[in-house]
């Protein structure tokens, strides 16, 4: 009840901004076009010093920070937690309109990218010679910050190749094979749910970022966005087709917990048992070993389970990059931190910290890939995540009103979890809703 | 006032089986008890307002649990009652000490909204239900049509047209633009003005002014006093709005320093839910037990003036 008010809440305050945005930037013409800005200009706004304001939840960050001031005598970061995902969003918007306000960096998740692409209120960092940079991060968080385009909307962060994290206590208590594809997944579900009735394969309930990251290893390419405005949404493809029939088999037989993400109950589940795998993005083990303290040394990591025997495609989950708001103060300033903490010095710094990068160096780096999770068991972890990163498929898209889309999720596909609507038929009405969507706000929906 | 008019009083033809006591005795019982139509208790309304008490308390009881317990002990035992572990003062300690202490500051950033934005509303109702209760001039239906308009437009709708209104100011991220808004209560004024009408007599007013008072001394020595039951009701009200207040703060505040309460446990919640984030929920419960804490006891401390408040002009006198 309460969640149901604050979301109805947020969303309308999303509305009211993405109005009000809408207006405002037609009027305003200095948003980023690409303009020029030499190494030399970094440089010499870095000898001046000055002040900027970076909002941003990745905690990771705080310690960059600091490094930053104290390498740059007279640079102040401020560094301003200004809400997780969503909130963070309602308020860049509301600056944004408001003209007032607007931090001089802003972290941006790269699902909710596009939406600040596309009315230009992100500065283009191709200007600063970003567009040299393609080939130092793997290829699913640069296609999501370029989108298969010239202009570079911000600079990745960190990135959420998947894997799948298993409890092995559970699957061997039961003698159950870890799963390589996903056939093979519901099979071990039933497997377990048989042996033990509260115990579950892995929770879901309807999580718009899990579905899409399905649907993309599943080779199904929903979203196609032409020119900025003009979209086509089609969950009818035969990706699409492989994931609605496994998926619906663990829905039907009530082979899922019913257990949101994120809430106590599910890390509590993480830790007894009750959830034994979870298939999810790269930057997770910080949040095991913060969250689910019980269970160190139970869990391991195996590579995602595949739709077909013998493949090796993954796709991204989460993930989130650094841009530029276009009315932001010092953006010569403003480069140069982000590019420390995405590209420079800050990268190694946050590794260190428990973040899963972006950049390809590290992730190939003989260092990263050698280093053990004690969590895991002494598992050399990264070694996996490292190949899925390089398995991820580039061309994936988002819609360009993707927060809004996911914001829809449950009320349209998640109705499969909950009543005995297909999941098929719950992405269709899911398409509908963000199609009828898109045409209100003015793009061309095919 | 307040004298109940006894003389008036026809005593209850139901109960003749013992002799009927002296009237002058009667009346205040019959005020406790309800009506003279109704003399013994009803089950089904027992049975409802026992149901109705419960639904209120099971949560406050379920949260006074989980304080108790920790992280691991929250969701691995069953909520309404306690775990092995009995971890509250060691949770109290936690939730201020977290954070380099910031909940203490949250705690102090919510008292200076309530103190000067729901202490201002309470005042600014005040005077003006006043002035419209008691004096007459041009232009009152049309205040009272906005005032009455102004009831019905929900809070949220205007926030962030509010928003923008203060950015425009340079008034966001700053105690301000909680506390401005926060001065503006329609709801008290209707309350103050329906309150001041019916509980200062006119004539006393008029004696004051016979004796020499102006307006001013009027108002503060004779009319305040017999305003104050409305008065502390209107004080709850806008103490109550302002302390929960959650989304007018979220939209014009983005710096943790000046976070009310609301914002800071649900900043700490969404840890939980943050790539690399620890999840805090004990922190999140005991911070909530005690941030209703003092609401409870302005409750307790002023419910006397408040029932009072609330009575007022249901009784004809």
């Amino acid at each position: 009840m309460h969640k149901n008010t604050a979301r109805a809440l947020r969303g309308l305050a999303l509305a009211c901004a993405l109005a009000l945005g809408a207006s405002a930037c037609g009027s305003d013409d200095d948003g980023g076009s690409g303009e020029q800005v030499s190494a030399d200009d970094v440089q010499a706004a870095l000898d001046k010093g000055g002040k900027i304001t970076v909002w941003a939840w990745e905690p990771t960050l705080e310690q960059v920070a600091k490094d930053f001031e104290k390498e740059h005598e007279g640079v102040e970061v401020d560094l301003v937690n200004a809400g997780t995902g969503n909130d963070q969003y309602t308020a860049l918007q509301n600056a944004v309109s408001a003209g007032k306000g607007v931090p001089d960096v802003a972290q941006i998740e790269y699902y909710a990218l596009g939406q600040f692409a596309l009315d230009e209120s992100v500065t283009d960092l191709s200007g600063f010679g970003a567009g040299e940079f393609a080939d130092a991060y793997s290829p699913g968080p640069w296609n999501a910050v370029t989108q298969g385009g010239d202009a570079v909307h911000a600079l990745p962060m960190d990135s959420g190749p998947m894997a799948m994290f298993y409890n092995k206590k559970v699957f061997d208590k039961h003698g159950i094979d870890v799963p390589t594809t996903w056939d093979q997944y519901v099979d071990a579900a039933r497997k377990l749910h048989g042996a033990d009735p509260d115990a579950y394969i892995t929770s879901d309930t309807g999580d718009a970022g899990f579905a899409t990251s399905l649907l993309w290893q599943a080779g199904s390419r929903p979203y196609k966005v032409k020119d900025g405005t003009d979209v086509t949404i089609d969950f009818g493809d035969a990706g699409a087709k492989t994931y609605t029939d496994t998926w619906q088999q663990l829905i039907d037989d009530d082979l899922l917990a019913d257990t949101a993400g994120w809430s106590d109950e599910w890390y509590q589940g993480l830790g007894d048992g009750s959830i034994a795998t979870l298939v999810t993005g790269a930057w997770m083990p910080a949040n095991f070993e913060s969250g689910v303290k019980d269970a160190a040394g139970d869990w391991r990591v195996a590579p995602m389970p595949q739709w077909t025997e013998g493949e090796e495609v993954t796709a991204e989950n989460g993930g989130s990059s650094l841009a530029l708001p276009a009315a932001g103060g010092n953006q010569a300033l403003a480069y140069a931190f982000a590019e420390y903490a995405n590209h420079g010095d800050g990268v190694q710094t946050r590794i260190d910290s428990g973040a899963f990068p972006a950049t390809a160096a590290d992730l190939k780096s003989k260092e990263f890939q050698a280093s053990r999770f004690e969590y895991f068991g002494g598992q050399q972890a990264n070694k996996i995540f490292a190949e899925s990163a390089a398995n991820v498929p580039g061309d994936w898209t988002y819609l360009p009103y993707q927060v809004y889309a996911n914001s829809v999720f449950n009320d349209t596909a998640g109705k499969a979890y909950v009543s005995g609507t297909p999941l098929a038929d719950g992405l269709k009405s899911w398409q509908r809703k963000s199609a009828d969507y898109g045409s209100q706000q003015g793009f061309t929906v095919h | 006032m307040g004298t109940p008019a006894t003389t008036t009083a026809r005593p209850a033809p139901a109960r003749r089986s013992r002799p009927a006591p002296p009237p002058r005795l009667r009346t205040p019982r019959r005020r406790r008890g309800g009506s003279p139509a109704r003399p013994r208790r009803s089950v089904l309304l027992t049975a409802l307002s026992a149901l109705v008490v419960l639904y209120t308390l099971v949560p406050l009881a379920w949260l006074v649990i989980s304080a108790t317990k920790t992280q691991s002990g929250l969701a691995g035992s069953f909520g309404l009652w306690f775990d092995g572990d009995f971890a509250f003062f060691g949770n109290i300690a936690d939730t201020f000490t977290y954070d380099d202490g910031v909940f203490t500051r949250w705690l102090l950033n919510t008292l200076l909204y309530v103190v000067l934005g729901a202490g201002g509303a309470t005042f600014l109702a005040v005077l003006g239900g006043y002035a419209l209760a008691k004096f007459d001039f041009p232009g009152r239906r049309g205040v009272f049509a906005v005032v009455i308009g102004a009831v019905a437009v929900p809070g949220t709708a205007l926030a962030v047209p509010t928003f923008l209104m203060f950015s425009e100011m340079g008034l966001t991220n700053t105690p301000w633009a909680v506390i401005i808004p926060s001065l503006i209560s329609p709801f008290g004024l209707y309350l103050m003005w329906v309150f001041a009408t019916e509980a200062i007599p006119a004539e006393l007013m008029e004696a004051a002014r016979v004796d020499g008072a102006g307006e001013i001394r009027t108002f503060f020595q004779v009319c305040l006093p017999l305003l104050a039951p409305g008065t502390v009701t209107v004080l709850l009200f806008t103490m109550v709005q302002t302390w929960n207040n959650y989304f007018l703060p979220l939209i014009m505040i983005k710096d943790p320093d000046w976070y009310p309460l609301t914002l800071g446990l649900k900043s700490w919640n969404d840890q939980a839910s943050t790539a690399g984030g620890e999840p805090v929920f004990h922190l999140v419960i005991t911070g909530s037990l005690l941030t209703i804490v003092p609401l409870v006891a302005a409750f307790l401390l002023l419910q006397r003036f408040w029932q009072s408040g609330l009575a007022a002009g249901s009784v004809k006198q």
